[in-house]
């Protein structure tokens, strides 16, 4: 009896241990997102997930037992001042880990500081495998080492299955570096799968008048139209063909602005790529039954008008619950001790097992192709992780 | 070689464009030539005026044109506001520099913690609405805010040719002592100019509204271009600042359609660096 009783004593205590809130001085995690410029829609998306991941962990016990801090900065959507940034928050607010800043010009330019410092540099929107030659470096926007070849493979794939498979492209991108590495790759694909590229044009980042570009396009007249956007330059695109009277049969949006592209009226059966949508399967991936109604509520009183996960907020959750990953089994915060663990061991998370074994610690390309379909996005291709019922819809 | 369709369709577009460069020109041309005061924060008060129209349009479905009958008077008194603090603090031709860009940012931060960083997007019917001429199409909205460039351009022009307070207004900035001694208020003057430029951000920030997607930073998306159209246009110039809009426009848009896209920027900033070098008085 007293026994037992002692028993469910060390219990009680051991639950209450393992339950407690997190004390100590707090594990500082720095970064910075671009909360201002031009990158700010999307980055707010960063923002909304990472504070729900470290509300999260120090509602629980924290990282180790201690309560997270994230030491957000504003990089104003500059590489430049995004260096400087990193720089301060190692050697001056001496944060213990880093999480990196939002889109691949940031990305690379805080890299080479993490670099300098040898710190464990975790990111998640980094379009340009190829120049990523740190080797503690993890990225979780989940291109593979070949985004070039393999995305437009996949969609090139998608839309050969159809019934009526485009001959003609026209390839359409910003010269945000990103887009363009992904957009000419599109073109080689493109070329070497025997379709015709009737137009390719490359137009600058910031670019504001439509109308000459949607002029070319429409006399290109393509069945099918891969545009290398970033953010909303789709929207403006297929509204500035839209007064021209013309609508391609098919379009592609590298990296849309996911919500406002969603929502559009012109467009209707959009394609885009994605690593994460709500429904199944992505649905019973790691974190995502918890991710998915925190997000919508914070998105929602944030004023965000798309408050769905999809490969923005994905791609950011699953970079936190690598870090996590890597403390937790390693009890450690040392740089070369977690990023050493990481190279080892693939992480569950919301966007699937993430592997960092590969060129440049590039994993699988684990990127789907999605489709807006009664306004929202949802998976087409492959098949098997198609939403219930989803098919990719022909023009 | 393009079509004739697509170079004739690049012009209209180009064009139209330009309407709204010109648009946005007019009221920094105004204070840069006659107030002596490079008005950043002008770009920043256009942007304030297209999210209050799609505030406004969103939140209370008041009609764009009945938005603007309230923003434009409202951005008339801020400009004279504007002008008393630059007034009051002695802001130079050079200071001015620094004092609107502070209050760029601020606007900036301002409406980003209203609207937030994300995109806004006013959706209306008549955003995708078009003329059609024979093959080429004649964007309804491009349209409006190009006619209503012109009308506001050609007035501005006749109010300073024709008036007292215009003559006053050019004499003061050519020499403010010699007008002065002429009995010319140019205090007073500089005050109703302030809010007429103001008011003018507010009808572009009307247009922008309908045309354009909003984000706070779109404040600095229109800096180069539009200054380069002022610089050309000619200081203070109103029907200057039109034809250097359609000027810049047209070259964009014909360079887009017939070139590589990416080489549109460097056709405006190289007219402008060729018009400085072959006649440097015009700044």
């Amino acid at each position: 009896m007293v026994r037992g009783a002692l028993a469910a004593l060390i219990l009680l205590t051991f639950a209450a241990t393992a339950l407690a809130a997190p004390a100590g001085p707090p594990i500082r995690i720095g970064g910075t997102l671009a909360l201002t410029g031009p990158l700010a829609p999307t980055a707010l998306l960063h923002k909304i997930a990472g504070e729900i991941y470290v509300d999260e962990l120090n509602k629980g016990n924290g990282l180790l037992g201690r309560p997270v801090e994230w030491v957000l900065l504003d990089d104003q959507s500059k590489p430049d001042l995004t260096r400087s940034l990193y720089e301060k928050l190692i050697t001056v607010d001496k944060v213990d880990l880093l999480m990196g800043p939002y889109a691949t010009s940031g990305i690379l330019a805080a890299m080479g500081v993490a670099q300098r410092y040898q710190k464990v540099f975790p990111h998640h929107s980094f379009g340009m495998p190829h120049l990523a030659k740190y080797e503690m470096h993890f990225p979780t926007a989940a291109f593979g080492p070949e985004p070039n070849r393999t995305v437009p493979t996949t969609v090139f794939d998608a839309l050969a299955a159809t019934s009526n498979p485009p001959k003609t492209v026209a390839i359409v991108t910003s010269k945000f570096s990103s887009a363009q590495f992904q957009s000419s790759g599109a073109k080689e694909v493109a070329e070497k799968r025997g379709l015709k590229v009737v137009l390719y044009l490359e137009y600058e980042f910031g670019n504001r008048d439509w109308g000459a570009l949607a002029a070319r396009v429409k006399d290109a007249n393509p069945d099918f139209l891969w545009i290398g956007v970033l953010g909303l330059d789709g929207n403006q695109m297929l509204e500035a063909m839209k007064k021209l009277d013309y609508t391609p049969p098919r379009h592609f949006h590298l990296f849309p602005a996911p919500g406002p592209l969603a929502l559009a009226p012109d467009a209707k059966n959009a394609l885009s790529v994605t690593v994460f949508e709500e429904h199944p399967p992505f649905m019973s991936n790691a974190g995502a039954a918890k991710l998915v109604p925190l997000f919508r509520e914070r998105a929602t009183k944030a004023n965000v008008p798309y408050p769905y996960v999809e490969t923005q907020v994905a791609g950011s959750w699953a970079a936190w619950q690598c870090l996590e990953a890597a403390v937790t089994a390693t009890k450690s915060l040392d740089d070369k001790v977690l990023a050493q663990w990481l190279k080892k061991n693939r992480v569950d998370t919301i966007i699937g097992k993430l592997r960092f074994d590969g060129p440049n610690n590039y994993g699988d390309d684990l990127f789907r192709v999605k489709q807006v379909q009664d306004g929202k996005w949802v998976v087409v291709w492959p098949r098997e992780f198609a939403a219930p019922g989803a098919r990719l819809l022909p023009p | 070689m393009p079509s004739l369709t697509l170079l004739g369709q690049s012009v209209v577009s180009g064009l139209l464009a330009g309407g709204l460069y010109a648009l946005l020109a007019l009221g920094l041309s105004l204070s840069w030539g006659l107030l002596r005061l490079v008005n950043l924060s002008h770009f920043a008060l256009a942007l304030l005026g297209a999210y209050l129209t799609y505030q406004l349009g969103h939140a209370f479905h008041l009609a764009p044109w009945l938005a603007a009958g309230l923003i434009v008077p409202a951005f008339f008194a801020l400009g004279v506001v504007l002008h008393v603090v630059f007034a009051r603090f002695r802001v130079t031709e050079f200071t001015s520099l620094l004092v609107t860009f502070g209050l760029a940012v601020i606007l900036e931060s301002l409406i980003q913690w209203f609207w937030t960083a994300d995109y806004r997007r006013y959706e209306t019917p008549w955003a995708s609405a078009s003329i059609r001429v024979g093959p080429l199409f004649v964007p309804t909205l491009e349209l409006l805010a190009c006619l209503t460039a012109a009308t506001l351009a050609v007035a501005t022009w006749a109010w300073l040719r024709f008036t007292y307070v215009g003559k006053a207004l050019r004499a003061a900035a050519e020499d403010p002592a010699m007008a002065g001694a002429f009995g010319v208020n140019h205090r007073a003057h500089a005050f109703v100019l302030s809010g007429i430029s103001a008011a003018y951000a507010g009808v572009a920030g009307a247009f922008i509204a309908l045309i354009s997607t909003l984000a706070p930073a779109q404040i600095w998306a229109w800096l180069g271009t539009v200054f380069a159209v002022v610089i050309i246009g000619g200081l203070g110039n109103p029907v200057g600042a039109l034809l250097a809009g359609f000027l810049i426009g047209v070259s964009e848009s014909v360079t887009m359609a017939v070139a590589a896209p990416a080489w549109a920027p460097l056709v405006s900033f190289s007219i402008l660096i060729g018009l400085l070098v072959l006649r440097p008085e015009r700044v």
